[in-house]
């Protein structure tokens, strides 16, 4: 049988773990209130500024969890409904003026969704299963299954999974541990 | 004790032609897809890999009636036709789509969000194209999507979820992406010469592959590969360049062989990534030798068709399963000198070879990597 350990929430400016606020704003803009809840919660990791809006959240929400504890065995399974987009619209803005035409490496490599994800293994130094799926819909259930698999096949101990779906300023993660 | 799960049918839609066939005799004869084109207005051209838009569209009218899609969902189409008529759609079937961009040139002077950029509405409008009943299920893991796609299927079908899947993979030349990889200073000034000492980037492509994976067997099958093993690792390094040591790849390999019970001598052909640039060959070289496979023989098929991002690995594969079919490796085009520190067995010219199994891999920016094993049955 599946348990989920731990589950973080974050939304409407709230970052809630297993059911407790542990940071609330007042700010409704993303971006200062990502900043805001990085620096109380003393994360300090400077890489975090360089990281897209998709990034920081899954970022975020993740770090409540996983804080430092070894997660050598550890598989990362997320998914979300929009995709890069967020940063795909500002990367595609950019390059829309002939004039004006400079893309940068630095913001297209956010133009995946996947980047979240490698920010993540990057962060806890997890050389683990990793996947990112697109759907229309949250589906637990799916993220659960394919979750299983890999704890049934043996590639991994532990399975973070989540829902980290950003666009502008609409923006939810559900993020939760699985083990069996 | 896991189900067995097969690939058994497969279509692509290249610049080298629409079907398996046509592709699979431009290959035997050392073609490739990759020319110079004027991709983005104002700018230089670039070497890429790029169906002619034309050819796409006489080939699409002969076989639908609707002509309301994006040239990339006309590709998609096109490749998933053939496997619809061949096999039936259930309650039970999995629709499975690999890009990484989807339609991003619908983004372009817009200043809302296009609903079909939604992956997930590209997704479902070919999903109601050709009537399946559940869910689309997009995978977006970069440049392994492709590879991944296969594993998705084979991992959600041994889950007792489906039974069967349609898997496609697909992405086209945009000057979003083409624009981006140049910003990297990623891309070739000239046709790419993976694992070549003189490589000096990519081109890029684009494509769309299909294939039918089952688990129920019907005695009707043309051919069958097994999915033996899957895995796909995370270097934890860097987001836009690959580990130095290979770490991610290796695992990766090291856990699909391992789940296939196939060890390194056993392997008869390795389909690697290869794209050309200098840091990604090099580390493919690293890993492949770590798991001592440096003997097996191997090639890159970015040279015929340049790097198809998410569809790349799907076709790839898909060209690795023929080429066991036909008993005849394929050369890793434009490579002429040995340009990575460390030695491969890479394919110089057609050979004949007995292919049993066969390694896929693949590796992306976010520091991810994908393998699979296919053993033909």
């Amino acid at each position: 049988m599946m348990k989920k350990t731990d589950i973080c929430t974050i939304e409407n400016s709230k970052i809630i773990l297993n059911e407790q606020i542990i940071f609330e704003s007042e700010t409704e803009n993303f971006s200062d209130f990502a900043k805001e809840a990085y620096k109380t919660l003393e994360l300090n990791y400077p890489k975090f500024h360089k990281m897209d809006n998709l990034s920081k959240l899954a970022f975020l929400a993740s770090e409540m969890i996983l804080k430092n504890d070894d997660h050598s065995n550890t598989a990362l399974v997320f998914a979300n409904k929009s995709s890069s987009l967020d940063t795909d619209f500002k990367y595609q803005e950019s390059i829309n003026s002939q004039d004006n035409y400079f893309p940068s490496p630095a913001v297209f490599v956010y133009t995946l969704p996947n980047i979240c994800v490698g920010e993540i293994s990057i962060k806890h130094k997890i050389q683990t299963e990793n996947a990112f799926f697109v759907l229309d819909v949250f589906n637990e259930e799916f993220l659960n299954s394919y979750a299983t698999q890999i704890l049934q096949s043996g590639k991994a101990e532990k399975v973070l999974c989540g829902w980290v779906e950003l666009y502008q300023e609409s923006y939810k993660a559900f993020v939760y541990l699985l083990t069996t | 004790m896991n189900r067995e799960i097969y690939i058994t049918d497969y279509n692509c839609v290249t610049p080298l032609g629409f079907d398996v066939e046509a592709n699979w005799k431009a290959l035997l004869e050392g073609k490739s897809g990759v020319t110079l084109r004027k991709v983005i207005e104002n700018h230089e051209a670039f070497y890429v890999s790029k169906i002619d838009s034309e050819k796409l569209d006489e080939e699409f009218i002969k076989h639908f009636d609707n002509q309301n899609f994006t040239r990339l969902e006309k590709m998609f189409l096109l490749s998933l036709k053939p496997l619809v008529d061949r096999h039936s759609i259930s309650d039970n079937t999995a629709f499975i789509l690999s890009t990484t961009k989807g339609n991003i040139s619908l983004l372009k002077n817009e200043t809302t969000l296009p609903e079909g950029v939604y992956l997930s509405k590209l997704a479902q409008k070919l999903a109601d194209f050709f009537r399946f009943k559940t869910k689309p299920i997009v995978v977006s893991n970069a440049c392994v999507s492709g590879v991944m796609a296969i594993s998705v299927a084979k991992n959600m079908i041994q889950a007792g979820k489906y039974e069967d899947a349609f898997v496609v993979a697909g992405d086209e030349i945009s000057e979003f992406v083409i624009s981006g990889f140049n910003s990297f200073q990623a891309i070739g000034s000239e046709p790419c010469k993976p694992y070549d000492k003189n490589r000096n980037g990519i081109n890029l492509g684009e494509a769309t592959a299909s294939v039918y994976i089952t688990s129920e067997l019907n005695q009707k099958e043309k051919f069958k590969f097994k999915i033996l093993g899957d895995s796909a690792i995370n270097d934890a390094n860097h987001i836009s360049g690959p580990s130095r040591t290979g770490d991610g790849l290796f695992a990766s390999v090291q856990n699909a062989m391992k789940e296939a019970k196939v060890s390194s001598d056993q392997i008869d052909f390795i389909s690697a990534h290869g794209t050309a640039t200098l840091y990604n060959d090099e580390m493919e070289a690293i890993a492949f030798n770590r798991m001592d496979l440096q003997n097996v023989p191997l090639n890159s098929m970015k040279g015929y068709y340049g790097h198809c991002l998410g569809a790349s690995g799907l076709l790839e594969s898909i060209i690795s399963m023929e080429s066991a079919l036909k008993n005849t490796l394929i050369p890793s085009k434009n490579f002429e000198e040995m340009g990575v520190s460390q030695d491969l067995n890479i394919i110089t010219e057609n050979q004949s070879a007995e292919i049993k199994y066969i390694l896929k891999t693949a590796s992306g920016f976010g520091g991810c990597n994908a393998a699979i094993v296919l053993e033909k049955c």
